[in-house]
């Protein structure tokens, strides 16, 4: 195997080790500088991979690195696959991780702020999150190059266990420590799925290698196991709905999805980096990567369809009322997730993974800038605070526009060509549920077009609504946090140009498997005529027209009559505290398996464990040994003549035995 | 019933009520007396199974040796008798009980075929049954023969060291101290001027 | 002629006398040693007739031995009676409980 393909992962993690042990030795300016240096090369060495795989049209690349164990004829396997699908997943990852990086320097540069004078964990916090966001890197990139489904879970916990070592990174932080614990929770429920879906492959298809396990895909289909009662069920479906259930978990989609917006107590970078940009697209790419697999499954699919636009447009909606500046990125975020997991369940993988791309850049970009103004404001992330910032951080404002028009999808940004495909696909899709995701992701245009230019005019417009004491210190920020907002700037713009191979040519051929009946993305393809003609198209279907909608609508009511937006929330009270409340998921998680948990495990605690474990089997065969023993003793009285007596009743019976038998 | 006859019976009644009364007498003397009437009985009966040897043997040994010593001991020990004898009549019937089971379980083994031996032929009397024994104690059994005379020299020095009662005015001597004396450490030469004759004296 | 059976009853009897005897003085340790040696007294009985009727004289080797024993297990238990006796001037079978369990 090429070196260059070895360095992907693993410069990062040595870059995490060196950081994360040695971080107190080599110092704040060393740490840093190793980890982006290591994620420097990782990113050069990707980039040569996709020139080498998606341009020069190599081949793709499936090898075994190590072999880890072998049983009962599975053999545990770190091995890695680079075709198209992972070469570009390698560029997003590595590239972006790389403007986090950056960025981490200005934006955690006074980090010893945010800890008390007094806590141990606060020493090194600095190189620490380095180290962390280095090591995330590492896993992430194992899971996207995994060529098995053991390396793509360890890829997938190894990302959970790195988002939830950042987003309780202030240990000190009490809300932090619950955002943590509730993704953590959260994604286990999603990860027992997951396991049990890998389970099922591994026990039908007797492998956990991709290949393998795709060229069994036909037999799986046609065969039937037996969950509950005498139900029959389909394995393929089974195994795809179990997987799904774990990209749900890791991609937040409802209602596993209440871990993310908690997890924006987080630090910035790792918002961008993490919980926008690449960690919680794994569950797409795991769907794309699973294609084979998924496609024969329509059920599955109409599964993942349904799930998917409830998340798009729900969780939109909720985006409308946040105030907190991270929180209304992170409910976009769940929203445009819903998106990519609408064009997985309508087969439009390509669509999907592309969608992925753009919105790692745009939403990586918005979080980034969003960091940004949280800088110059001094900590304070509430918009009604904030307020004609435009004068004062002319960078972040005009990337954070060109970020919010990507998102809503305006025409000739990034994002305008990869939801249009997305929305496209669904219109085309025959499979069950797609009508009604097509009104749902249609309707999500304008309710994102609404918040996302809500937040930007709140922020950059509008009078300016901070204290006297912040408005002093407003300037821009600096260069290391304006550069990646620049450098992300430009790929939010420009990357839908590549439509054309990703999603229309034949870029994911022999990757993405797509089943002829689904025939989605290839009705798209035939109407597709060239970029150009893809914009002016657009111009004239109603998701541009619902995004225009949505910004005017943004525009005037909160430029022009501010009152409006508090009268319509009185107006509609009801609807208004259903949106505040996010719709009551974390109060019903709380009663129903919070508190249910709690019963349980207090029934079992005192049950089981108290009752049975240790009152019956520990105490208990203590109490029996003292209770036989003090029985016993009374047979020891000491006295010779009763040792006498009991030997020769022992005389008597034997002497019967002998008599009777002899 | 012939003369053998009748002396079987009437060694083996007095054997039966002499063990009686070794155990259900109050004294222990009494008892052990009536144990030496006992072996003597016994014995009279051994020479009547023709094991001459043994049966002398029991009387100079048991009777002679052994009952003795237990005479000694037991008037030697000041026992309080009457506390000795509580509860008596309280055991009668679990021990006659449980004898008589015994005794029927045993006869009914006994009284089994496999001991319908027949009688033994008469033997001429060509050697002495001491001699017999000896013969084959000799030979055939020398090795437990020695084992024998062993555990009774470790049953005489167990007896000896168990009883033996070390008091601090007793005087004894230490051989090995003796033995290791060396000269200087009993004799001091001095020397010293030879004094004058005081007066002449 | 006697039969054989007639001398192992007497040795049952005897036996059974002496089981009786260690029920009746169990206080008294001389007597439980008197009784243990009425006992073997029933035993060697058994074995001398035994040897008379099977015409075999290793019998009386046996009982030789059993003597032999019989006399060194007298003398060690008197002596362990002695000492009994000086340390707590008792030998009733009740004091001496130390190994109660």
């Amino acid at each position: 195997m090429d070196l260059i393909y070895l360095l992907i992962p693993f410069t990062p993690l040595v870059g995490a080790i060196i950081a994360g042990l040695f971080g107190g030795r080599i110092g704040r300016k060393n740490a840093h500088r190793i980890t982006i240096a290591g994620v420097a090369i990782s990113f050069v060495c990707a980039a040569i991979a996709f020139k080498r795989f998606a341009i020069d049209g190599a081949e793709p690349l499936n090898a075994t690195l190590y072999q880890w164990a072998f049983s009962d004829g599975i053999g545990f396997q770190v091995g890695f696959l680079i075709d198209n699908l992972t070469a570009l997943m390698m560029v997003v990852v590595t590239f972006v991780s790389l403007m986090v990086h950056i960025y981490t320097i200005g934006y955690m540069a006074d980090d010893e702020h945010n800890w008390p004078e007094v806590s141990l964990a606060g020493k090194n916090s600095y190189q620490r999150f380095f180290a962390y966001i280095s090591l995330f890197t590492f896993s992430m990139l194992m899971l996207v190059m995994a060529n098995n489904f053991m390396q793509l879970f360890f890829g997938w916990e190894a990302v959970g266990l790195v988002s939830y070592l950042l987003i309780g990174f202030w240990t000190t932080r009490e809300t932090a420590i619950y955002a943590n614990l509730k993704a953590f929770l959260v994604n286990r429920v999603g990860d027992f799925g997951f396991l049990l879906g890998i389970a099922v492959i591994l026990m039908y298809a007797g492998s956990l290698d991709y290949a393998a396990v795709f060229g069994q895909a036909e037999q799986m289909q046609h065969q039937t196991m037996n969950i509950v009662g005498d139900a029959q069920w389909s394995v393929i479906t089974v195994a795809c709905i179990l997987l799904f259930i774990g990209a749900m978990g890791k991609s937040a989609q409802m209602p596993l999805h209440v871990w993310l917006p908690d997890s924006m107590e987080g630090p910035t970078p790792i918002s961008a980096l993490i919980h926008a940009a690449t960690m919680v697209t794994a569950g797409i790419f795991m769907v794309a990567r699973m294609s084979p697999l998924f496609e024969l499954s329509e059920v599955a699919l109409s599964f993942v369809l349904v799930i998917g636009a409830l998340t798009a447009f729900l969780m939109g909606l909720i985006g409308i009322v946040q105030n907190d500046i991270k929180r209304v990125v992170a409910y976009s975020t769940l929203s445009q997730l819903g998106y990519m997991t609408v064009g997985l369940g309508a087969s439009a993988y390509a669509a999907s993974i592309f969608h992925l791309m753009t919105h790692a850049f745009f939403k990586a970009l918005l979080f980034l800038a969003a960091g940004s103004v949280i800088i110059a404001m001094h900590h304070e992330q509430d918009i009604r605070k904030m307020g004609g910032l435009r004068k004062y951080m002319p960078i972040t404002y005009v990337t954070s526009l060109i970020g919010s028009l990507a998102l809503i999808g305006f025409p000739g940004f990034s994002g305008f060509f990869s939801k249009d495909s997305i929305i496209e696909s669904v219109a085309a899709s025959h499979i069950p549920g797609a009508g009604f995701a097509y009104w749902a992701v249609l309707l999500g245009v304008f309710v994102t077009a609404f918040y996302s230019f809500r937040m930007f005019f709140l922020v950059f417009h509008t009078k300016e609504r901070m204290d006297e004491h912040t408005r002093a210190h407003l300037k821009e920020s600096p260069w290391v946090v304006t550069l990646p907002l620049v450098l992300l700037a430009i790929p939010s713009v420009f990357a839908g140009i590549f439509i054309d191979p990703l999603v229309v040519g034949e870029f994911f051929k022999g990757v993405i498997f797509v089943a002829p009946e689904h025939e989605a993305i290839h009705h798209l393809t035939e109407h597709f005529h060239g970029v150009v003609a893809f914009v002016t198209h657009g111009l004239t279907m109603p998701p541009f027209w619902l995004a225009m909608a949505g910004l005017v609508s943004a525009w005037f009511i909160y430029t022009r009559k501010p009152g409006i937006a508090d009268a319509t929330a009185r107006r509609f009270n009801g609807i208004y505290r259903l949106l505040m409340n996010k719709y009551g998921f974390d109060e019903f998680n709380d009663a129903v398996f919070g508190a249910g948990f709690r019963k349980i495990g207090a029934l079992f605690s005192n049950v089981g464990d108290r009752l049975l474990i240790d009152g019956l089997i520990v105490n208990g065969a203590a109490k029996v040994v003292a209770v036989s023993a003090s029985l016993l003793r009374l047979l020891q009285t000491g006295y010779l003549y009763h040792y006498s007596f009991a030997m020769i009743l022992g005389l008597v019976g034997l002497l019967g035995w002998f008599v009777l038998n002899g | 019933m012939t003369f053998v006859q009748f002396l079987f019976y009437f060694f083996a009644a007095i054997q039966v009520l002499a063990a009686l009364r070794v155990v259900t007498v109050k004294n222990p003397v009494h008892a052990a007396l009536f144990l030496v009437l006992t072996f003597v009985s016994a014995a009279c009966m051994w020479i009547l199974l023709e094991a001459e040897f043994l049966g002398l043997l029991l009387v100079l040994v048991y009777v002679g040796a052994v009952m003795v010593l237990f005479l000694f001991v037991v008037m030697m020990l000041d026992v309080n008798i009457a506390e000795m004898r509580e509860g008596f009549a309280s055991y009668m019937p679990v021990a006659l009980v449980v004898a008589i089971i015994m005794v029927v379980e045993m006869g009914m083994v006994l009284t089994q075929r496999i001991f319908n031996v027949r009688p033994p032929v008469e033997k001429v009397a060509d050697v002495s049954n001491t001699e017999a024994i000896g013969a084959v104690m000799y030979t055939d059994y020398v090795y437990p023969f020695e084992i024998a005379a062993v555990i009774l020299l470790v049953a005489i020095i167990a007896a000896i060291s168990l009883t033996l009662r070390r008091r601090p005015a007793t005087k004894y001597q230490t051989p090995i101290e003796q033995i290791k004396v060396r000269r200087n450490d009993r004799v001091r030469l001095v020397s010293m001027k030879a004094e004058k004759k005081e007066n002449g004296s | 002629m006697i039969p054989l059976t007639h001398f192992l009853v007497l040795g049952a009897i005897l036996f059974s006398i002496s089981i009786a005897g260690i029920f009746l003085n169990r206080k008294n340790v001389i007597v439980l040693l008197m009784c243990i040696e009425l006992m073997l007294l029933a035993v060697n009985t058994n074995f001398i007739a035994f040897s008379h009727y099977l015409g075999d004289i290793s019998g009386q080797v046996f009982v030789f031995f059993i003597l032999t024993v019989a006399a060194a297990e007298a003398a060690i238990g008197l002596a362990i009676l002695v000492v009994v006796f000086r340390n707590r001037r008792t030998i009733n079978v009740q004091d001496l409980d130390e190994m109660k369990g």
